[in-house]
C-alpha cells in the first residue's frame, strides 16, 4: 500500500519557514478527536521565558490541561519539542527531544527526553513543538511532509490507520519506509514516534524515537520512556507520528554565529576523540561501562535494592558489552556526535514470544536496562537481558520501570506474598528471566499477571494488600516508586544527597535530574545538609537546561581534559559549561553567562512545581521515599553490610551495636536515617525559596519572572 | 602527628583512614581503596596531581589526601 491510498481524516498546509537563531517560531496543535490542525505562533517571551524543550512542552501543556485533567482525559496533551540548539551537528549531543504529559504513573506532569532524528526534523520541517491533544475514534497516524524545503508548501496530515498497519514498532517501522518513503534518501529524511503493543494495557509505555541508521540501512530507535507517555499515545490512539524534511546542514537552524559554533565543536570533538578511549570509553561500550564501576562502589542495584554488589556481574558488564555490540560503526544517535554511545547488537535472533526465530537489531542495552532487567531482577545473562530489551522497546514499554517493577514483584514472590497461584503459574525467583518474559509478553497481551504488574508499583502495592493479604507496610518499605515512577537503577542507602535526588524531583526519581552518589557517598564533598542542598539546587538546575536546549547530558561530564582537575570546581566541568555558553549565544545570538543558564532552568523547575500543585499533588508528603532507598529494610540487608552499619551506629548515634539485637540495629538506623532525610528536606525548600511545605513562594516566582496570575493564583490556594 | 605506638596514617576524602606505608604513591592509594572508576581529581595537602603522575607521586604520612570522582553515569 502506498501512503496516497490511505483514506486523509484532516489536512494543512503551510508555508515551510526558513528557521532563525533555533527557532521556526511557530508551533504545531494536531487534535487528534476533532481531527483539527493548526499553526500556532511562538512569541518572543515564550522564547524568553521558557527557551524551548521542556520549557516550551510544560508552557504549552499548562494552557491546555485543567485543574481537574488526568491522564486519559481528552485535553491531556503529549508535547513534543527539541530547543533552540537541537538539530546542531557541530556539537556532539545536539539532537535531543524533550517530550511531556500528564502521567498515568504518577497523575502528574511526567518529561521524558530521547535521542533520535524527531526533535530535529520536526524543527526543520518549521515546528518548534507539537501538540497533540484530543482521544481519536479510530487508530490514527499524523505525518508532517516538509519534503518540499523552504519556502515551499508542507503538508500536515491525520490519516486513518488501515488494516494492515502493524503496532509493534520494529515491524511497524518497516511498513512505515514501505509505506511512505520511496527511496532511501526519503528514508534518511523521515523519521517517527510510535509506541507498541505494550502501551494498551500498561501505564508504563515508552516512546520510540526513530533514526534511520545510513550505515547499517536500517531503522533504529531510542526511547522516552519514564512516566508512561507512551501509554498515553496509545490511549490516543495515535499509532505514530512521521516527520520528513529536506537534506539539511550545519546552517539549517539559522544560527546566530556558526563560526562560533564550529570552533567550540572542533574543539570537543578533539576532546572526545583523545581521552574517551582512555576513560569511560563511551565509543565502544556506551553506558555500559558502569555495571562493573558500580559494581565495585557497592552502588550496583542486585535483587530489588537490597544489595550493591554480586559476583556475577562481570558477566553483565561493559567488557561483555563490548564484545557484543558491532564495531566501528557510526553509533550516534544524532548526526555530529562524536561520542557515539547508541551502540546496538546487530543480527540478533530472537528466542521467544511472536517474533521468535526473527532477526533483529537491539539498540542497547544501555545501563539503566541492563541494571533494571539484569541485575536488580538477579538475571545475569545478556542473552535474556537483550531478549528483554527488544521486547520492551518494541512493545513500547519501558524498561526501567519493568525491571524496577519486576524486581519488586521478584521479592513479594520469594517473601510469599506472591504464589504461583496468583501469578498464574510463573515462577518468579529472582533471576529466572524466563519467567520475567513471560510476564513481559502477557503485558502485550493484556493478560495474567502482566496486567497488575504493568499498572506500575504504586498500584501493585495497593493490589497485594487488598487482594493478596500482604503486610502494607513491608511493600511500602520495599516497593521501590515516588510520586507512582518507579526508580532508576542506583542504590542510595549510603547517600542522603542522592535519596533527595531521587525524592526531591518534581517527576518522580529519576537519575537526570540529580546524581549526586559519587559526590557524596564517595568523595565526601558535601557533608553538611547546606551542602547537600546546594548540590541539590545547582546540579538538578543545570540538568535541567540541557532539556531546555535541545542537548544530551553525556558529552558534559562523561568524557573531560584531566586538565579539568585544575579548576575550581572541577564537578562542574567549568570548560564544559563555556562550551555550552559559547553554542547558546551562538545559536541564539543572545550573549549569556553560566548564571543565566541556571536562571532558565529555575523558572521552567519552579513552574513545573506549581504544575504539581495545581494537580493536586507537589507538596512535602509527595517527596517521601520507600525506605528501601534510605537504609537497610531486612536483616538480610543489614547483614550483608554489617561491619559499615555497625560502626555508622558507633559513630552517628554513640551505640554499641555489640549490645544490640539485629531488630534494634534496624530501628535505631530507620530512625536516624529517617530523621535525616527530613532534615535535607528543610534545607533543600530553603534553597529553593520554598515554603516548609514544599509551595514555591510569590517573591521566588516573581524573582523568577513567573509572577503569571494563573501561576500565583495556584500557589495561593496552598500558603 | 602519629604517636610512636600508633602506625602512621593517611586519610582520603575527610573520612577514610589508611595506613601509611613508605614510598606510598597515589597509585597505591587509589588501588588500596578499590578506586576504579578512570576520571578522578586527586589532590595531596592540596595540591593537585595529574593523572600521569599518579604512579611517581609519593605520599607523605599524615597526608590529606582527596580523591574526587567526576560526576559522570546518571
Amino acid at each position: 500500500m502506498r501512503y496516497q491510498e490511505l483514506a486523509v481524516l484532516a489536512e494543512f498546509t503551510y508555508t515551510i519557514p526558513a528557521l532563525s537563531r533555533g527557532y521556526a517560531d511557530q508551533t504545531l496543535y494536531v487534535n487528534v478527536g476533532h481531527d483539527q490542525i493548526v499553526a500556532r505562533p511562538v512569541s518572543d517571551d515564550m522564547k524568553e521565558r521558557f527557551v524551548g524543550g521542556r520549557g516550551f512542552d510544560l508552557w504549552l501543556l499548562w494552557h491546555a490541561v485543567n485543574d481537574a485533567t488526568r491522564w486519559d482525559s481528552p485535553e491531556n496533551e503529549i508535547v513534543i519539542s527539541s530547543g533552540p540548539c537541537g538539530g546542531t551537528s557541530q556539537y556532539p549531543g545536539s539532537g535531543k527531544s524533550i517530550a511531556a504529559t500528564i502521567s498515568p504513573l504518577t497523575d502528574i506532569v511526567i518529561d521524558s527526553n530521547a535521542g533520535g532524528h524527531f526533535g530535529p526534523y520536526l524543527k526543520f520541517a518549521g515546528w518548534d513543538a507539537i501538540e497533540l491533544q484530543g482521544l481519536a475514534e479510530r487508530d490514527v497516524i499524523v505525518t508532517i511532509d516538509a519534503s518540499a524545503g523552504r519556502g515551499g508548501e508542507g503538508r500536515v496530515r491525520i490519516i486513518e490507520v488501515p488494516d494492515d498497519c502493524p503496532v509493534d514498532t520494529h515491524v511497524l517501522g518497516h511498513w512505515i519506509n514501505s509505506t511512505f518513503a520511496a527511496s532511501e534518501s526519503d528514508r534518511q529524511l523521515m523519521a517517527f514516534v510510535s509506541t507498541g503493543s505494550g502501551s494498551r494495557a500498561t501505564r508504563m509505555g515508552c516512546l520510540n524515537f526513530s533514526l534511520y541508521d545510513r550505515k547499517r540501512r536500517d531503522l533504529r530507535y531510542k526511547q522516552a520512556g519514564r512516566g508512561g507517555i507512551g501509554t498515553v499515545f496509545r490511549h490516543k490512539r495515535i499509532r505514530a507520528v512521521i516527520v520528513h524534511t529536506t537534506p539539511f546542514g550545519a546552517d539549517t537552524n539559522g544560527p546566530a554565529d556558526p563560526a562560533r559554533i564550529a570552533r567550540t565543536g572542533a574543539d570537543m570533538r578533539q576532546e572526545i576523540t583523545r581521552w574517551d578511549p582512555v576513560q569511560n570509553r563511551m565509543r565502544s561500550r556506551g553506558t555500559s561501562y558502569l555495571v562493573q564501576i558500580m559494581n565495585d562502589y557497592d552502588l550496583l542495584p542486585v535483587k530489588n535494592f537490597q544489595f550493591g554488589t554480586h559476583e556475577d556481574a562481570p558477566q553483565i558488564s561493559g567488557d561483555v558489552w563490548e564484545q557484543r555490540f558491532t564495531q566501528n560503526m557510526p553509533d550516534g544517535c544524532w548526526y555530529g556526535c562524536t561520542l557515539a554511545c547508541a551502540h546496538a547488537v546487530d543480527n540478533y535472533r530472537v528466542q521467544t514470544g511472536p517474533y521468535a526465530g526473527g532477526c533483529v537489531i537491539v539498540d542497547g542495552p544501555e545501563y539503566e536496562t541492563i541494571a533494571g532487567v539484569g541485575s536488580n531482577c538477579g538475571i545475569f545473562d545478556p542473552a535474556a537481558i537483550l531478549e528483554i530489551n527488544f521486547y520492551c522497546d518494541t512493545y513500547g514499554i519501558d524498561t526501567i520501570s519493568f525491571g524496577t517493577s519486576m524486581a519488586f514483584a521478584m521479592e513479594c514472590f520469594e517473601a510469599g506474598v506472591l504464589t504461583e497461584d496468583l501469578t498464574g503459574g510463573i515462577d518468579l525467583s529472582f533471576g529466572n528471566a524466563d519467567g520475567a518474559l513471560a510476564v513481559l509478553h502477557q503485558m502485550a497481551e493484556g493478560v495474567g499477571f502482566g496486567l497488575i504488574l504493568g499498572q506500575g508499583i504504586r498500584r501493585m502495592k495497593q493490589i497485594f494488600v487488598e487482594r493478596f493479604d500482604a503486610d502494607p507496610c513491608f511493600v511500602d518499605d520495599i516497593g521501590m516508586e515516588a510520586k507512582g515512577l518507579e526508580y532508576s537503577e542506583y542504590m542510595t542507602k549510603e547517600s542522603l544527597a542522592q535519596q533527595g535526588g531521587y525524592g526531591l524531583t518534581n517527576k518522580g526519581p529519576q537519575h537526570d535530574e540529580a546524581w549526586l552518589i559519587f559526590m557524596d557517598q564517595v568523595n565526601n564533598q558535601i557533608p553538611t545538609f547546606e551542602d547537600k542542598a546546594e548540590a541539590l539546587h545547582y546540579f538538578p538546575m543545570w540538568r535541567t537546561w540541557f532539556g531546555l536546549c535541545g542537548f544530551c547530558k553525556l558529552p558534559w561530564n562523561d568524557v573531560v581534559d584531566p586538565e579539568n582537575a585544575l579548576s575550581v570546581d572541577p564537578a562542574k566541568v567549568p570548560h564544559h559549561v563555556e562550551n555550552y555558553i559559547q553554542i547558546f549565544s551562538g545559536v541564539t545570538g543572545h550573549e549569556v553567562t553560566a548564571d543565566d543558564l541556571i536562571r532558565m532552568s529555575e523558572r521552567v523547575y519552579n513552574l513545573q512545581r506549581v504544575f504539581n500543585l495545581r494537580l493536586g499533588k507537589g507538596q512535602r508528603d509527595h517527596d517521601r521515599v520507600p525506605y528501601r532507598s534510605q537504609g537497610p529494610v531486612t536483616p538480610a540487608e543489614y547483614l550483608s553490610r554489617q561491619d559499615r552499619y555497625d560502626r555508622q551506629l558507633r559513630d552517628w548515634l554513640g551505640l554499641d551495636p555489640n549490645t544490640m539485637t539485629t531488630e534494634e540495629k534496624l530501628a535505631a538506623h530507620r530512625e536516624h536515617r529517617t530523621d535525616q532525610y527530613e532534615r535535607l528536606i528543610d534545607a533543600v525548600y530553603a534553597r529553593r525559596g520554598w515554603t516548609s511545605n514544599g509551595i514555591p513562594t510569590p517573591d521566588t516566582l516573581r524573582a523568577l519572572d513567573l509572577a503569571d496570575a494563573s501561576i500565583l493564583e495556584v500557589v495561593q490556594r496552598y500558603l | 602527628m602519629s604517636s610512636p605506638t600508633t602506625p602512621p596514617t593517611i586519610t582520603v576524602n575527610r573520612r577514610e583512614s589508611i595506613v601509611w606505608t613508605p614510598g606510598m604513591t597515589v597509585r597505591d592509594i587509589i588501588q588500596q581503596m578499590n578506586y576504579t572508576y578512570p576520571q578522578l581529581v586527586v589532590s595531596v595537602d592540596g595540591t593537585v596531581v595529574l593523572s600521569d603522575a599518579y604512579a611517581s607521586t609519593e605520599v607523605p604520612a599524615d597526608a590529606d589526601v582527596r580523591i574526587i570522582h567526576l560526576m559522570a553515569g546518571g
